[in-house]
């Protein structure tokens, strides 16, 4: 059901073709008729159901942090092809061409309503926001920045898991991110998680799960296994609420469900708790 | 010499109802061996063995994924798919180790963690998280042998180390070729095609740098002669851990994260 669910997003996503179309959005929720430019207005948030669609990683950064204020790290990187797995690199041209993108993950320094942080945001138009050896150099150099720096971290996390195609190498990237999340940690940095739709498999079993604070948006999915994968396990039919952030709230591992419209503000006001202060006297 | 032997070929080998497990092991590589229970959480998930040992004479914790060797021990060990609190009962005995300054030695042996609804309930993502992220800075020194196979983050919640050994017919993958197949091609029946190009063998492995040593096997594999076998596996065990015990601790961890640091293939 899930699948289905998300294959309607992804067709929204990318269906420029029909112009009639783009003028209205249907929720995939509650089928309610949207224009889209009230739904663009809410960041793709449906005002009838509270749906949160799935942002690119460009439109995260411009509702999260001060505008002007991100500055990109390892933006050229660009991913090899470790084990030569066929058709990788062309696969890997086509979506850069169509996203411009350059991978799965954008990370940068930014301010948030002026108080400093790195900030990691993951693409799920990218490869399903897979983690391959790019996403995985990306993300433990900016916790190594804010290791240095003595920086906060927010990751956005939205990702099916590892990048098949890069084989035992990309389950190579859960052990360094996660180690330098872990000396993050042990130097005193403070690191939020915001899981977003969705966060699966080996990005969940790695530094999605390690945040000091565990955020979610309303209704995303979270869970490390698959759920066909479970259906085909248990042999029977998992219940619609299964693996959402309401779900894995009620299990204790996810500390605050926060909407869009309110999640900068949450960001800030838990910066500012944790002594990470605008620089400068805000205007 | 024989002829080398094909991914798939391996792969048939480590599932062949003889292959030794680490209850084979365990009796010739180690003397008193005290089994511990329990993550003190949720309860005792039997797919993870754990305890105390001597290594010749140097006490050192084990911990392993534990596979049946028939039906009624595979029903007990849920064919070596451990449940979030298996990897607690293998974090609590690993910081346990920490604490007395005992080494610890990892035995991989897995499809993979169970895909479960109780394992989701549990928190199976933060349970394999958080072994990683806490192996990367324990303060002992850390060897893991890959014994059969070693599938995805469920393996790894075992696999973060000083060292990786593997078995000369060990695989260690992301996931089943099967899985890898069904993901990726839509036709799991493609499976002996994915395990050929996925580079799963020890071969693979210490080209990639993932694994630093293959242990040798008996010709036609480690069911053909258990003691040879496990002498090899005593002989590697002996020789890493008094090289490791030997290392400054902080040394060893720098050099346990830049083992890791150092994997993958990107272009600036």
């Amino acid at each position: 059901m899930f699948e289905d669910f998300f294959n309607v997003v992804k067709k929204r996503f990318n269906d420029n073709s029909d112009e009639e179309e783009k003028e209205t959005f249907k929720c995939p929720r509650c089928q309610t008729n949207i224009l889209m430019e009230r739904y663009e207005e809410l960041h793709r948030v449906c005002p009838n159901c509270n749906y949160h669609g799935r942002l690119s990683a460009k439109e995260r950064i411009e509702i999260t942090v001060d505008k002007g204020s991100f500055r990109e790290l390892d933006s050229g990187m660009t991913s090899g092809n470790p084990i030569d797995f066929p058709e990788y690199s062309e696969k890997q041209e086509a979506i850069r061409a169509k996203t411009g993108l350059k991978d799965s993950v954008v990370t940068g320094t930014a301010l948030i309503k002026g108080s400093p942080a790195v900030v990691g945001v993951m693409d799920s138009r990218y490869m399903m926001g897979s983690m391959g050896s790019v996403a995985g150099e990306k993300i433990t150099r900016a916790f190594e920045y804010a290791t240095e720096n003595s920086l906060p971290v927010i990751m956005f996390t939205a990702s099916g898991g590892a990048r098949m195609q890069e084989g035992i190498v990309s389950l190579m990237q859960m052990a360094k991110t996660s180690g330098a999340v872990k000396l993050h940690s042990d130097n005193g940095g403070l690191y939020i998680t915001v899981m977003t739709d969705p966060t699966t498999g080996g990005v969940t079993a790695s530094f999605a799960s390690l945040g000091d604070i565990i955020i979610a948006e309303p209704k995303v999915l979270i869970g490390f296994a698959g759920r066909r994968v479970i259906e085909g396990t248990i042999k029977q039919k998992l219940p619609d609420d299964f693996q959402l952030a309401e779900f894995q709230h009620e299990k204790g591992f996810v500390d605050m469900i926060v909407e869009r419209r309110k999640m900068r503000s949450a960001l800030s006001h838990l910066l500012k708790l944790h002594g990470y202060c605008p620089q400068e006297k805000e205007v | 010499m024989e002829n080398k032997k094909s991914a798939w070929e391996r792969i048939q080998l480590v599932h062949t109802k003889n292959r030794p497990t680490i209850n084979d092991y365990l009796p010739l590589v180690f003397t008193d061996f005290y089994e511990m229970h329990g993550d003190r959480l949720y309860g005792d998930d039997k797919a993870i063995l754990g305890g105390i040992a001597r290594l010749n004479n140097i006490p050192v914790t084990i911990i392993a994924q534990v596979k049946g060797r028939n039906i009624n021990e595979n029903k007990t060990c849920n064919f070596a798919m451990p449940h979030p609190e298996g990897y607690r009962k293998a974090l609590r005995l690993a910081r346990q180790a920490e604490k007395f300054h005992r080494p610890i030695i990892c035995f991989i042996d897995t499809p993979g963690a169970f895909c479960g609804v109780s394992a989701e309930e549990r928190g199976q993502g933060e349970a394999i998280a958080k072994n990683i992220a806490e192996f990367m800075t324990l303060r002992t020194p850390i060897i893991s042998i890959v014994l059969g196979e070693a599938g995805s983050g469920g393996a790894l919640a075992l696999g973060v180390c000083d060292e990786l050994a593997m078995l000369e017919n060990a695989q260690y993958s992301v996931l089943s070729p099967r899985g890898f197949a069904s993901i990726l091609w839509k036709d799991a029946s493609r499976e002996q095609e994915a395990s050929e190009i996925m580079m799963i063998t020890a071969e693979d492995m210490v080209n990639l740098g993932v694994a630093e040593t293959i242990i040798e096997e008996p010709l036609g594999g480690a069911h053909n002669d258990l003691d040879k076998i496990s002498e090899n596996i005593k002989e590697y065990l002996s020789l890493k851990i008094s090289e490791k015990c030997k290392k400054d601790i902080d040394v060893l961890l720098k050099e346990r994260y830049t083992k890791f640091r150092k994997i993958g293939e990107f272009i600036e």
